[in-house]
């Protein structure tokens, strides 16, 4: 569905962030190409959100290097990618006019903007709700909202922060087909979760994370079968790790 | 106890006598303020908007100094735009003193630093919502001021009212730049406090409450127009 691959893969170099000098991501080194679906998966508090918000360019590293190909800075790149958060930020508007206005911003033309927001809005489910103000709809409804909202951008690479954390069995299935369809028209995935049964779902590979480090990179099926490190091995046995 | 009964029976035949007058006065007041707040809120809602919005250097002054010009004396402004209209003044060619037109500039200097004072606050609030949501959209600079300044529009209406409250209420600057000029320049304040000054003061009185009633119905207005258009975009 996107324009031709242009942003992948990912580098990640000796990536370190700081906040109030304490140091809560450590020298990560990465890298992510397209196709695969990435998890970040982790403990609470081990850093997957901020990778992921550095990597979408909303911090800035306190040292190390982020590169996506062909692109020097964040600035380009950001324009290629899309990001649903734990708690989606619904503007006081319609669902309909939600996506208009990610439309809008985007430069599409007005003549356009209402039937591929009507196409989106179909796509998640939600025709029936086009008019309903989305702070109104349910947390499911409204990350489906958020999802159609991405949709809508065309993105290169869709990042998910915990995108189900707080949501019912029910609507965490929807959400989890609506990424799978990002994922079958060729966006790349990279999601964060803390959930071991999701990160089995819908994981190509898996990012560990523990405390700010890296402890993991490898291959979901490898992963889950066997992971390499104590801490791995704990946290899918469901010992807690802190 | 007499006159503020005398001055309810003087409100009660103003309002129903219909006097051209008398609806001259109210309807001059009314777009003095209306057109002050106006452009207050143009200059207001902008600028508040880029103070929550855009970090720069002096951005701590700033907001100091619209808050602390939300309290602006009436009669130092009135003063500050007599000088500069007065026939002397830098603006003088313009033949403004005494007329609504300087009124309405005297009036609108007063309230642009309450609307753009309240719109700052408001506006961060809701960037702190919005922000990660609109940075990862890349969005302008521009594009962001116009979803926050629109999303935000029902808490905005309040600033307005407030602005609007301060207008139409003050004396001192309309006095001094207006003259109270009857037929020309007269607004309920300042007949009011003519009339108090003549010793009328059951008529000055009927005016102030002729003056709250009108305040009351813009306010009341403003509300029910919120009222719906907030059920129908749900901003709770």
């Amino acid at each position: 569905m996107s324009a031709p691959q242009t942003i992948l893969p990912l580098e990640v170099r000796q990536l370190v962030f700081e906040a109030n000098s304490t140091r809560l991501l450590h020298d990560i080194n990465l890298s992510l190409t397209a196709g695969q679906r990435t998890v970040i998966l982790g403990p609470n508090g081990a850093g997957k959100s901020l990778l992921l918000r550095l990597c979408h360019g909303l911090l800035r590293p306190t040292s190390g290097d982020i590169n996506w190909r062909g692109t020097g800075t964040r600035d380009r790149a950001i324009r290629h990618q899309a990001m649903v958060f734990q708690r989606p930020v619904m503007l006081r508007r319609t669902a309909h006019a939600n996506i208009t206005h990610t439309l809008k911003i985007r430069g599409v033309a007005r003549t356009e903007r209402r039937e591929r927001a009507d196409a989106a809005l179909a796509l998640a489910g939600l025709s029936g709700l086009a008019d309903l103000p989305a702070r109104l709809m349910s947390g499911g409804e409204q990350q489906r909202l958020a999802l159609a909202r991405a949709w809508v951008t065309e993105p290169e690479v869709l990042f998910l922060d915990e995108p189900t954390a707080s949501l019912d069995p029910a609507a965490t299935r929807a959400v989890e087909t609506l990424i799978e369809g990002f994922h079958a028209a060729g966006t790349k995935i990279i999601m964060a979760t803390h959930d071991l049964g999701q990160a089995r779902r819908l994981a190509d590979e898996v990012v560990f994370l523990n405390k700010g480090r890296l402890v993991e990179f490898s291959n979901a099926e490898r992963f889950f079968e066997g992971p390499e490190t104590e801490d791995g091995r704990a946290f899918i046995t469901g010992d807690l790790l802190w | 106890m007499s006159t503020i009964l005398n001055a309810f029976a003087e409100a009660g035949a103003l309002l129903a006598s219909f006097d051209a007058d008398f609806l001259a006065i109210v309807g001059l007041s009314l777009r003095v303020s209306l057109t002050a707040v106006l452009i207050a809120c143009l200059i207001g809602f902008p600028l508040g908007a880029a103070v929550a919005l855009f970090r720069f250097p002096g951005r701590g002054a700033v907001t100091l100094m619209l808050n602390t010009f939300m309290g602006l004396p009436p009669v130092v402004v009135g003063l500050l735009v007599f000088l500069i209209l007065s026939r002397s003044g830098p603006l003088g060619v313009l033949g403004l003193l005494f007329t609504p037109t300087a009124m309405i500039i005297a009036q609108a200097i007063l309230v642009t630093p309450i609307i753009a004072a309240l719109t700052r606050q408001i506006v961060e609030d809701l960037w702190r919502e919005y922000s990660d949501h609109l940075r990862s959209l890349d969005a302008r600079p521009l594009d962001t001021l116009g979803t926050l300044i629109y999303d935000a529009r029902f808490s905005l209406s309040t600033a307005v009212l407030a602005g609007f409250g301060r207008a139409i209420a003050e004396v001192g600057a309309v006095m001094i730049v207006g003259g109270n000029i009857d037929h020309a320049t007269r607004v309920m304040t300042t007949a009011i406090a003519l009339e108090t000054s003549k010793g009328n003061l059951a008529t000055a009185l009927g005016l102030g409450i002729v003056l709250l009633v009108l305040a009351l119905a813009v306010t009341a207005s403003v509300q029910v127009i919120n009222a719906i258009g907030a059920r129908k975009a749900a901003i709770a």
